[in-house]
């Protein structure tokens, strides 16, 4: 088994100095760092054996296809997804839900219906749902949260009526590190008939995923979250519906066969994959996954858990600083502010100690509001981080207040 | 501590000069960068062609409140032509890194190393923007 000093080793990136300090990388929920093992997938990949997918019927066509779609087999094993024909890759999470709130939200959401959402969502999985509204004449309602950043349970299920076509929801927060209770939730939402999406761009990197059991309708998560590259993603979608859904791109591929003024469908999942792929990317994104499998995601949890579960408590006990999201069972993050100091201040002087924060509003500012801030500071933490990461930040932390406090 | 977070800027952030309220005032005006969550407000009293007194309320980071203060200090008593000079200065020298050639800045040359920062220029940059809007307003009236 690896050890965790071993796999530090794997990061390139950890050897770069900022500002004539080690780095130390605290913003992998924002994207994370990539292990050698990844690289060298894309290049050996594009070295030896790339083509364009589906179409070559040469040595190189057939060797790109066939690690393309074992690509896809690798990464709906790695969610333990029942099925890889859902297994759609897309750009990301973004492009996922997109993918979903038009080409099922504008075909099966009628005026009339809801649509519950929590006030915790990233905008990826709010304007798409915003725009199905608006489209459709559906009604957005927002599942409530408690004081600590948690969902309100009892509030939320009374939602939940026959009027729901859909639930959409993370799976953790990016900002508070709260993990919803997903399978009570799917389970609520299908007792009423409506379908749920889970966002798990936060979730698939830092923790066992099962989505045979979870029985979400929709997945969607990101390939550059969980170590691997940039321009590429993943939506689960139940076969059955993916099946009566309308195409969302359209173009090469997706087509069965094409008349001048019409056209029929490819089977799924490439009636959504319109267009050459990220192909490369889909390989190496698979080396992620078995590069995370191989550290073992039960580990991986743990290790992320600890480090947020030690982060919030050093935190806490810093002055005129405020941790927000749950104490108990959070993400690999702990999100905060100081009392009079800017967020953007204070991740640009901890930059000067080599410490790479996130600054700003975390693209949820429905939560900022929430929250009464206008941006918080955000560290989140991942496999190659350690104890020792958190006391430089720490420390960082105490010279920001001396130099930014006022008297 | 990055080179930015400099002697001269932390003493304009802890100690602004001309922050408050202006009784009296002209004309007021609110910039905001809402991606920051920056909010400054200019209290501007012009007699004619002068900018009599000019004060400052509002939040952000320790570069917009700096950048509000030393903008404070070099436009009070200026007349609308030097201050739209002054406009002008700064933005090139927010963009270029340096003085223009033969100007002196002042404090305001304590912000060069914002041209590297993408990210934060607008911060540097908001209450300035903010004063170009106010003179047009002022104009227009
Ligand atoms: C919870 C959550 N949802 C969605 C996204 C969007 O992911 P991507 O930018 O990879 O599409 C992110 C990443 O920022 C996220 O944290």
């Amino acid at each position: 088994m690896k050890s965790w000093e071993e796999i530090r080793q794997d990061f390139p990136i950890l050897n770069v100095k900022i500002n004539g300090k080690p780095l130390i990388y605290l913003d992998s929920a924002a994207s994370s760092q990539k292990p050698v093992q990844v690289l060298q997938s894309y290049c050996g990949f594009c070295e030896q054996r790339y083509a364009n997918v589906h179409r070559g019927i040469h040595t190189l066509g057939e060797s790109a296809t066939s690690d393309y779609e074992a690509a896809r087999e690798t990464v709906a094993k790695f969610v333990h997804a029942p099925t890889k024909d859902g297994l759609i890759f897309t750009r990301g999470t973004t492009e996922s839900i997109n993918l979903v709130a038009r080409s099922y939200g504008h075909k099966f959401i009628k005026h009339g219906q809801a649509i519950v959402l929590t006030p915790m969502e990233h905008h990826a999985n709010l304007i798409p749902w915003q725009l199905v509204a608006k489209a459709v004449g559906a009604e957005l309602r927002f599942w409530p949260m408690q004081e600590d950043g948690t969902l309100d349970f009892e509030k939320g299920r009374k939602l939940l009526d026959n009027s729901v076509a859909m639930l959409c929801f993370t799976h953790i927060s990016n900002v508070l590190g709260t993990v919803n209770p997903v399978r009570e939730m799917i389970e609520l939402a299908h007792q009423v008939g409506a379908k749920v999406l889970v966002d798990g761009a936060q979730a698939v990197p830092h923790m066992p995923v099962d989505l045979t059991e979870l029985d979400a309708d929709f997945y969607a998560f990101s390939g550059h979250k969980m170590l691997g590259p940039t321009g590429i993603g993943v939506l689960w979608g139940r076969p059955e519906v993916l099946n009566d859904m309308d195409p969302f791109l359209t173009g090469g591929e997706m087509i069965r066969e094409v008349w001048l003024d019409h056209a029929t469908w490819n089977e799924i999942p490439y009636k959504f994959e319109a267009g050459t792929p990220a192909i490369a990317e889909a390989v190496s994104m698979a080396a992620a996954a078995r590069y995370l499998t191989e550290i073992g995601m039960e580990r991986v949890h743990e290790h992320g858990r600890g480090l947020a579960k030690q982060a919030y408590a050093r935190l806490s006990e810093i002055e005129d600083l405020t941790v927000y999201g749950p104490s108990e069972e959070r993400g690999a993050l702990a999100t905060f502010n100081i009392e009079g100091i800017h967020p953007h201040d204070i991740a640009a002087i901890l930059d000067g100690d080599g410490v790479a924060i996130r600054a700003g509003h975390h693209c949820a500012q429905p939560l900022m509001r929430w929250l009464g801030v206008a941006a918080t500071a955000r560290a989140s933490f991942y496999i190659y981080n350690s104890e020792s990461d958190i006391d430089v930040l720490v420390e960082a932390i105490r010279t920001t207040k001396k130099v930014l406090q006022h008297a | 501590m990055p080179e930015l977070y400099s002697e001269i800027l932390l003493d304009h952030y802890h100690l602004p000069r001309n922050k408050g309220e202006l009784p009296g005032e002209t004309l007021s005006v609110e910039g905001a960068n809402p991606l920051c969550g920056d909010e400054i407000t200019l209290h501007l009293k012009f007699e004619g062609d002068v900018l009599l007194n000019v004060t400052f309320t509002g939040k952000g980071c320790a570069i917009s409140l700096a950048s509000s203060s030393m903008l404070t200090e070099i436009l009070m008593g200026k007349t609308i032509t030097e201050i739209q000079e002054w406009i002008e200065r700064f933005k090139e020298f927010i963009r270029e890194g340096k003085a223009p050639d033969g100007v002196d800045l002042g404090d305001l040359a304590a912000l060069a190393g914002i041209a590297k920062l993408p990210v934060r220029v607008k911060c540097a940059t908001l209450p300035w923007s903010t004063m170009k809007e106010a003179i047009s307003r002022y104009k227009g009236t």
